[in-house]
């Protein structure tokens, strides 16, 4: 009995260390992209490769960022797909990205490729910062609809504006970055900290807030315009608020992991991230795109949103991550005083 | 002739001490490796910096200077104290009911207060929002301005944590004396005075037991806190922050070990109280027949109606909730939450993940529990190992789910360590799961072979019936329903835990009560209600199968028990 039961112990054990054997190439990417998204980008993959399975590891940017920091003596990853370029910049001055030049990449607008000869990551598509506005709930609490970024430093939205933790979200690091940039270090620090006094909660995902706002837990939440439009389309009470000062933005990107043993394969998914048809399925989601000339407007997506981004210094934002991180944190997280 | 038959008969009688032995040592080689060693780890990993070098205590010093992690220990005793107060007064007030009332339909009660065990338990917090949120249904009869925060948390957890304390309460209630009560009765005593004098002694350490037991169920607990909390950080939630959030793994084992002191001190309490509290009957005690007091038992059904109804309207309000279209604009109803394929988390597969993990818990653990509980209870030899292994088995119950997650990465991440090849599979969580509530299957375990005679095992002894044949033949078969009992709340534990998991799953292994997690993460909170409703649904689906199965395995082996 005794006997029987260890080796079916050990057979159980065995059997469970064993599940997911592979036939196809096992590409392990890491991504930050929505989960939504992720179904039909690995579909398109992978039939333009029958040969090469996509392994997806999803969190939200600074998770992924975090965790590919971690990891930097002992990579887990072998390609990243969708991670905000700010974050590859980092990992790129850590020397952790694989320069490759992939296949069309010259069919790519300049600014959404790196500058280097060999460039060490690709950009697929933008996202831009704006404010999801529930029409609702504001009417019951009052609220003019924010103009304005300063605006939402007024008294009348206190407690009623949510805005995504920098430390967790790609979308809360490039609002908190380009308000630094638009409005400069000093102003900026001192217009979120007014901003600290409104906010009711710090969320740990960049579409929590505008999720919130499309069903009235809050009336304001800053999140990124895709989302936006998408819950519109949905049927969420909400408008899109474009402030004046200028939305800040962040690529997706692309990039492989140095050290990665599958290098064939993750060279593949670089050529095809620059693609056209990458490009279009890009476009479901977001307005604008690397490659010039696919996008085709999205429905309930502001046309004219490339002439209300701010002219972004990545470098910057790359270079300073982990100080203003830092900073950010030291000031704003785990004070419960901004919950009144 | 004879004396070689006598010496083979010795040499068989060997190999099955060895055996034993070899069981024994497998079963503390199995406890030190699956919590001991991982602790330790962690508390080593405490003194270290990123790097690997011993710093002393520099990252506790770390910790204290900065006033918005230290605060978090000031929230968590917050939240446990309020929490304990009113879980334990509500049980207390409920126990009583069901024990010495004259109350109508105690059944039906008692049945809807396990409700929330089968929940997990960001149900309830899931629940909150819908209910009290800036949308919810009854937000306007909420006192304090926001749900998200202490208040929010507190009424989740006292939702999850009554079945608990009402559980312990209720066998405490059940050990009285009638005669005392009828001396109280000759003597007219104010029926006041019989409450404070005779009725608040005789529960008194289970009432101790309780309020320890809840304690460190709310203070150590990080679903609830993780969705309703807002802003509001405690100890558990820092620890995700810390190690998720940052990777900031030192930081992680520092809160950690901070998180195991409250935990360790209720362990003691504990132990010591359940010493006192066996020897508190006596033999010659009778059993109280409770009497009918029309006042007071309507009183008590209105009592318990009401705390009935907060936990059907929590589990209510989630089950509604996943349903409903686009909370609160659409209120058509549809499954379009269920499409769980379209969400973060893991979709699907997050729950078949689930389903097959609690399966090979239910059926490895109760193997292992059943064994080991067997060997420290029934066989002669090792002395000294098997009281290890006793005390090794009632570790896991102070180890908070979080803590022992993260003491997992520490020990099994490590590239020198052989056993890293789990590292990332279903084995580990299997196994995680099973040390993390070990616990009380093994006291059940226990409980169960104490109450089989040790003759048995000394007949077969002096017969020459090897002891596995005993066990297999006999105490096996007589200790079926505790072995079904081990295997079903493993199930529905697997199926509802978060905490410890919550660091060991992998791409292929995402688990369905994570997902909840991610999905509310995200913003989806009617789906991630929907993934919890549907737990919910599947841990009851399990313990009804083992109701029927348990029934019909009790009315076919257990007839010795009825006379």
């Amino acid at each position: 009995m005794t006997l029987n039961l260890k080796k079916t112990l050990l057979a159980a054990a065995v059997a469970l260390t064993t599940t997911g054997a592979q036939a196809a190439t096992e590409l392990t990417v890491y991504t930050a992209l929505e989960a939504d998204q992720l179904k039909s980008y690995a579909k398109a993959f992978e039939s333009a490769n029958p040969d090469i399975k996509i392994r997806w590891v999803r969190d939200s940017t600074g998770i992924i960022t975090a965790r590919l920091l971690a990891e930097k003596d002992n990579p887990q990853a072998d390609a990243i797909l969708g991670v905000a370029a700010t974050s590859l910049l980092v990992l790129k001055n850590q020397q952790m990205l694989q320069p490759y030049t992939p296949k069309g990449v010259d069919a790519l607008s300049g600014q959404f490729v790196d500058k280097d000869e060999v460039p060490s990551w690709v950009g697929m598509d933008a996202w831009v910062a704006s404010i999801c506005f529930n029409r609702i709930e504001a009417k019951k609490h009052d609220l003019p609809m924010p103009t304005n970024w300063k605006d939402l430093t007024k008294p009348v939205y206190q407690g009623h504006v949510v805005m995504p933790n920098p430390n967790s979200s790609g979308t809360g690091y490039l609002d908190v970055a380009s308000w630094l940039q638009t409005f400069g270090e000093e102003q900026g620090w001192a217009f979120m900290d007014d901003l600290h006094q409104n906010i009711d909660r710090y969320t740990h995902s960049g579409s929590k807030p505008c999720k919130m706002a499309a069903s009235g837990e809050t009336p304001i939440g800053i999140s990124f315009a895709y989302r936006g439009a998408k819950l519109i389309n949905q049927g969420a009470p909400i408008d899109l608020a474009f402030p004046s000062e200028g939305l800040g933005w962040d690529m997706e990107a692309a990039a492989i992991v140095k050290g990665t043993d599958k290098m064939a394969a993750a060279g593949k998914l670089m050529d095809w991230a620059v693609s056209r048809d990458a490009n279009r399925l890009y476009n479901d989601n977001y307005a604008v795109v690397a490659m010039p000339g696919v996008a085709k407007p999205v429905p309930n997506y502001p046309a004219d949103i490339a002439e209300r981004m701010i002219d972004n210094d990545f470098e910057w934002a790359a270079v300073n991550r982990a100080r203003i991180l830092k900073e950010w944190q030291q000031r704003y997280d785990g004070k419960s005083e901004a919950k009144n | 002739m004879s004396a070689t038959l006598s010496l083979a008969a010795k040499r068989g009688f060997d190999t099955e001490t060895w055996l034993q032995r070899l069981i024994v040592a497998a079963g503390v080689l199995f406890l030190l490796l699956a919590l001991l060693v991982p602790l330790l780890t962690m508390l080593v990993k405490s003194l270290q910096n990123g790097a690997g070098e011993y710093i002393g205590l520099s990252n506790f010093i770390a910790y204290f200077s900065n006033p918005a992690l230290t605060e978090s220990i000031l929230n968590s005793l917050n939240i446990a104290v309020w929490t304990t107060l009113i879980v334990v007064s509500t049980a207390f007030v409920f126990a009583y009911a069901l024990t010495r009332s004259g109350m109508v339909g105690k059944k039906g009660f008692r049945l809807l207060t396990m409700l929330p065990l089968f929940a997990p338990s960001l149900l309830p917090a899931l629940s909150m929002i819908y209910l009290f949120g800036n949308q919810g249904i009854l937000k306007d009869w909420l006192p304090v301005d926001s749900i998200y925060g202490p208040v929010g948390i507190v009424m989740g957890l006292s939702f999850w944590a009554f079945p608990h304390a009402l559980m312990i309460l209720i066998t405490a209630f059940s050990n009285s004396d009638a005669r005392l009560y009828e001396a109280a009765k000759s003597m007219k005593t104010p029926s006041w005075r019989v409450f404070l004098t005779v009725t608040l002694p005789s529960v008194r350490y289970g009432l101790i037991n309780t309020i320890f037991v809840i304690f460190t169920l709310t203070i150590t607990d990080f679903g609830v806190a993780k969705v309703i909390g807002g802003q509001y950080n405690v100890l558990a939630t820092d620890i995700y922050k810390q190690v998720v959030g940052q990777q900031n793994f030192q930081m992680g084992a520092v809160v950690s070990v901070i998180l195991l002191l409250p935990a360790l001190v209720s362990f003691i309490v504990e132990r010591r109280v359940q010493r006192h509290q066996s020897s508190q009957l006596s033999a010659r005690a009778v059993p109280l027949q409770p009497n009918k007091a029309p006042l007071r038992d309507a009183l008590l059904t209105l009592f318990c109606t009401l705390v009935c109804g907060f936990l059907l309207l929590v589990v209510g309000m989630a089950i509604y909730a996943s349903f409903i279209t686009f909370w609160p604009y659409n209120m058509a109803l549809s499954f379009n939450n269920y499409r769980f394929d379209m969400m973060d988390g893991g979709g699907w597969a997050s729950y078949f993940n689930s389903l097959q993990m609690s399966a090979w818990a239910a059926v490895i653990g109760t193997a292992v529990v059943f064994l080991v509980a067997y060997m420290s209870e029934k066989i002669k030899p090792m002395p000294t190992a098997r009281k290890l292994l006793q005390l090794l088995a009632m570790l896991p119950m102070a180890v908070p789910g979080i803590v022992l997650g993260l003491a997992y990465i520490f020990f099994f991440n490590q590239p020198n360590n052989p056993l890293n090849l789990m590292y990332g599979t279903m084995a580990i969580l299997v196994l995680n799961t099973l040390v993390h509530f070990y616990t009380v299957c093994h006291l059940t375990a226990v409980t169960s072979l104490k109450q089989i005679d040790n003759e048995f095992e000394a007949v077969s002894a002096s017969l020459k019936v090897p002891f596995y044949t005993t066990l297999r033949r006999v105490t096996l078969p007589l200790a079926l329903p505790s072995v079904l009992d081990i295997s079903v709340y493993l199930f529905v534990n697997a199926m509802t835990t978060v905490s410890a998991v919550v660091f060991l799953y992998s791409a292929e292994t995402t688990l369905a009560s994570v997902a909840v997690l991610h999905m509310d993460e995200a913003g989806d909170t009617a789906p991630a209600a929907a993934m919890a409703v549907l737990l919910m649904l599947t841990s009851l689906a399990a313990k009804t199968l083992h109701w029927l199965i348990s029934h019909q395995i009790l009315q076919r082996t257990q007839r010795w028990r009825q006379r």
